[in-house]
């Protein structure tokens, strides 16, 4: 199952992050900061996942932001490495071209989206219009 | 009081900080507007707080003082309100907070609500941090929305249910019922979480395990409608129809057919299928295929499927996909002890992949090789394994180290390529072998008699290159200590050395700042005992007796003993007893806890005289970290065959131990 997604820039900020297994909240910085470092020193020819104590780790660099996603050891690394596409692909389609800035700058919508895709630790939507549909209905009730 | 900013306002202005401490400056000042406002009990603008104060918290700073009002933002009736609500509820409380069951009731009217991205909001909320006393209550109310045709809530409602068997397993029975017709649907989304609660209750209860075989048909034909089915745009990721589903079914076939021979023979062919027919062009078919191979071998599938599986995995070897060859390794990784023969045939890939970047690779690679030698490939894969040790990062090298001395102990062709082997480690990767190595690699060379000759020849030459490798030094010097005599004895195959050149690199071993306190331990006893193989006693005299006065406790304790043996026993040294057997015993202990209060006692027929000298210590360490040596000297004046009584006692996790043997295969050599 998936532990956490967190997103993080190139110099270390955290500009999502999601526990599906309760981590102390006074431990999390220490983690974020841990786990951005494993990867940022990732070169680019080496493979996309990493082991961090007793899960893995497995990310994917879209411009200056990373995508980490930790997960158990009975996860199918390459299942979600398609995922964290799958993700980009549905905010792409929400922010058309989303950028870093849609996603610091509209948090709490990019967590509806992340609810609908992810529940618990497992996947429980992956057709892009079925996960927005819920956020063009409160965009909708927003709006009037 | 002006009305509270926005939240983009508020990142528009942490955004021009400059330093850490303006922002923490910025912050405060915030957390001071947003807790007057609270305080106001102010209804419009409670929304608006919350989320700053969850940007605050994902940014590092405390926010528990806005847990109660998450709950009243939950309480509202505006929708946008509830959302902030459950989303602040789901990031900043927990189990531990007391808060937390006042929601209760909250949830519990939300699951009934008229609007379904409510109910969903509930649901997920529960699903993710509901208490056991919760779910107990709201399980009810979860069931009841399994069973529902709406399919955006049934598959909320599946994920929430697996939570709540994690919490409360005595209530998965309750769910079984609603389980029934969850696979007809036709949503995939349903269908996915519904594989996932089916996959949970699986794996935690063999009944209900045995309850679910029956429904691998109709995951078979699930699984192939989706491979068969041709362009959906509705699921579709890069030509393939929800791969997500596909791997997750897949998984649950998994569960299902693990030693079991009808389910296994049941999905024989979906499995060949997949195989066969999945794009191994772009990522997602290979995430497939991973899975399907995984599962494969995990039930009791045909040989043939199994050889297919294991080819599959030889081509993820050479793909030009970083990733594709990690995963390739590590599944490899756990099926060589089952299938070893058709793993061997992808050997040398596997080694090639010991060349690669990534670290992870050359890891993975690394054990695969060591479990994949045998006694028909041990020279041609030590060479390539050496080459390894020789170029690898240091967080290797103890680990492939060790692994060469293990395959090396099991397989070697020859006594000298296993010494030569091992030399060649030490020489190599001195400094980084585990620290038993050093003794077991001393008892190794004194059980080839025919090798001493060779092995204190290059083990002397090696120190004159280079004395900064601890271990190889620590063998080098116990070995020109007991067979000094063959080093300048005229059998040396390249330039001899003289007695005083030997003696000038031991003592240089002691003066030198690269060389550690055990080190020195080693060099001063060598030079002791070569005073009963060379002629040059009084040098070694005088080098003992300096090292008397030698602030090294350990240096100091042997200086001034061999120095009694020089006063004392002196009369010995002309006509060494013949009739003095000298045994040295080394005790390891390769469990897990220490063995304390270790004692060895012997005992020996009437004809023979025994005396203990005492043990280095009474504590075997654990894990093969140390060992205890102790000499036993046995006198046997009438030359007969030696053999021993021995009693080992110790003390090992709490309790007593005791264990008796008997020793009569000593060597002829030690009695005769």
């Amino acid at each position: 199952m998936i532990q956490f997604v967190l997103m993080v820039n190139r110099q270390g900020q955290t500009r999502l992050s999601r526990y599906y297994q309760s981590v102390a909240l006074n431990r999390r910085a220490a983690l974020e900061a841990d786990v951005v470092r494993c990867c940022l020193s990732r070169k680019k020819d080496q493979c996309s996942f990493v082991e961090y104590k007793d899960f893995k780790l497995v990310y994917r660099q879209y411009a200056a932001l990373y995508i980490v996603v930790g997960v158990t050891d009975s996860e199918n690394e390459l299942s979600i490495y398609e995922l964290v596409h799958n993700f980009v692909e549905v905010l792409d389609k929400y922010f058309s071209r989303v950028s870093e800035l849609d996603i610091m700058f509209n948090l709490d919508r990019v967590h509806v989206i992340l609810d609908e895709m992810i529940q618990n630790g497992h996947i429980v939507e992956t057709n892009k219009s079925r996960i927005l549909a819920p956020l063009s209905a409160i965009d909708k009730m927003a709006d009037s | 009081m002006p009305a509270p900013i926005r939240l983009r306002e508020l990142i528009r202005t942490i955004r021009t900080a400059r330093t850490q401490a303006e922002e923490r400056e910025m912050i405060q000042k915030e957390c001071a507007a947003i807790r007057s406002s609270f305080r106001e009990e102010d209804n419009t603008y409670r929304c608006r707080n919350v989320a700053k104060l969850l940007y605050m918290h994902m940014l590092g700073y405390p926010a528990h003082f806005g847990q109660l009002e998450c709950l009243k933002l939950i309480a509202s009736q505006k929708f946008t309100d509830k959302r902030i609500g459950y989303l602040g509820a789901m990031l900043l409380l927990d189990e531990r907070q007391d808060v937390h069951l006042l929601m209760t009731n909250c949830i519990k009217n939300d699951l009934n609500h008229s609007t379904q991205y409510v109910q969903g909001l509930a649901l997920c909320t529960l699903g993710c941090m509901g208490s056991s006393e919760m779910c107990r209550d709201l399980a009810g109310e979860v069931e009841k929305l399994l069973k529902t045709s709406n399919s955006y809530l049934r598959k909320k409602a599946a994920l929430c249910a697996v939570h709540v068997i994690r919490k409360v397993p005595e209530l998965m029975e309750m769910f079984l019922p609603a389980t029934k017709n969850l696979l007809s649907e036709k949503n995939h989304g349903v269908l996915h979480t519904s594989v996932v609660l089916l996959t949970e209750m699986c794996e935690r209860s063999p009944d209900m395990l045995a309850h679910f075989r029956k429904l691998v048909p109709q995951l078979v034909r699930i699984l192939k409608n989706l491979i068969m089915s041709g362009y959906s745009p509705e699921h579709d990721v890069s030509g393939i129809s929800d791969p997500f589903l596909q791997v997750r079914i897949l998984r649950l076939l998994r569960i299902l057919g693990k030693s079991d021979d009808d389910s296994s023979e049941a999905m024989n062919d979906i499995l060949a299928q997949v195989a066969t027919n999945t794009e191994t062009s772009k990522n997602v078919g290979n995430a497939i295929l991973y899975e399907t191979v995984l599962t494969i071998m995990d039930i009791k599938s045909e040989s043939g499927l199994r050889v297919l599986a294991i080819n599959i995995l030889g081509r993820f070897l050479l793909n030009n996909d970083k990733n594709i060859r990690y995963v390739a390794l590590t599944s490899l990784l756990k099926t060589v002890q089952t299938d070893h023969n058709a793993v061997q045939r992808h050997r040398s890939t596997i080694v090639d992949c010991l060349k690669d970047l990534d670290v992870s690779i050359k890891r993975r690679a690394m054990e695969l090789s060591f479990a994949l030698v045998n006694g028909n490939n041990i020279r041609g894969m030590m060479k390539e394994l050496l080459y390894f040790l020789d170029s690898c990062d240091p967080e290797f090298k103890a680990d492939c180290a060790s692994g060469v001395f293990l395959a090396a102990e099991k397989y070697a062709p020859s006594k000298r390529w296993h010494i030569d082997t091992i030399m060649r480690v030490l020489t190599t990767a001195g400094s980084y072998v585990r620290d038993d190595s050093v003794p077991n690699l001393i008892q190794l060379i004194t059980n080839s008699v025919e090798m001493h000759a060779y092995t204190v020849q290059r083990l002397y030459k090696a120190l004159l290159d280079d004395i900064s490798q601890q271990p190889l030094v620590q063998v080098a010097s116990w070995c020109i200590g007991e067979y000094g005599d063959l080093l300048v004895s005229g059998q040396c195959e390249e330039e001899e050395p003289i007695q005083d050149e030997v003696l000038d690199v031991l003592e240089g071993l002691l003066v030198s700042n690269l060389s550690t306190p055990v080190t020195r331990g080693y060099a001063l006893t060598a030079i002791m005992k070569l005073s009963t193989r060379f002629s040059s006693v009084n040098r070694i005299k005088k080098v003992v007796s300096i090292y008397g006065s030698s602030i090294d406790v350990e240096l100091q304790q042997r200086a001034v003993e061999y120095n009694a043996l020089f006063k004392k026993y002196d009369h010995m040294r002309a006509n060494p007893n013949p009739n003095i057997a000298v045994i040295t015993i080394h005790a390891s202990n390769s469990t897990e806890a220490d063995m304390t209060d270790f004692v060895f006692q012997a005992a020996v027929p009437k004809t023979f005289q025994l005396q203990l000298l005492s043990p280095s210590s009474n504590v075997v360490p654990a894990l093969n970290q140390g060992t205890v040596t102790q000499v036993i000297r046995v006198l046997n004046p009438q030359k007969q065959q030696l053999r021993m009584r021995i009693k080992l006692t110790y003390t090992l996790k709490g309790s007593a131990v005791q264990d008796l043997a008997e020793v009569n295969n000593f060597p002829p050599q030690s009695w005769q």
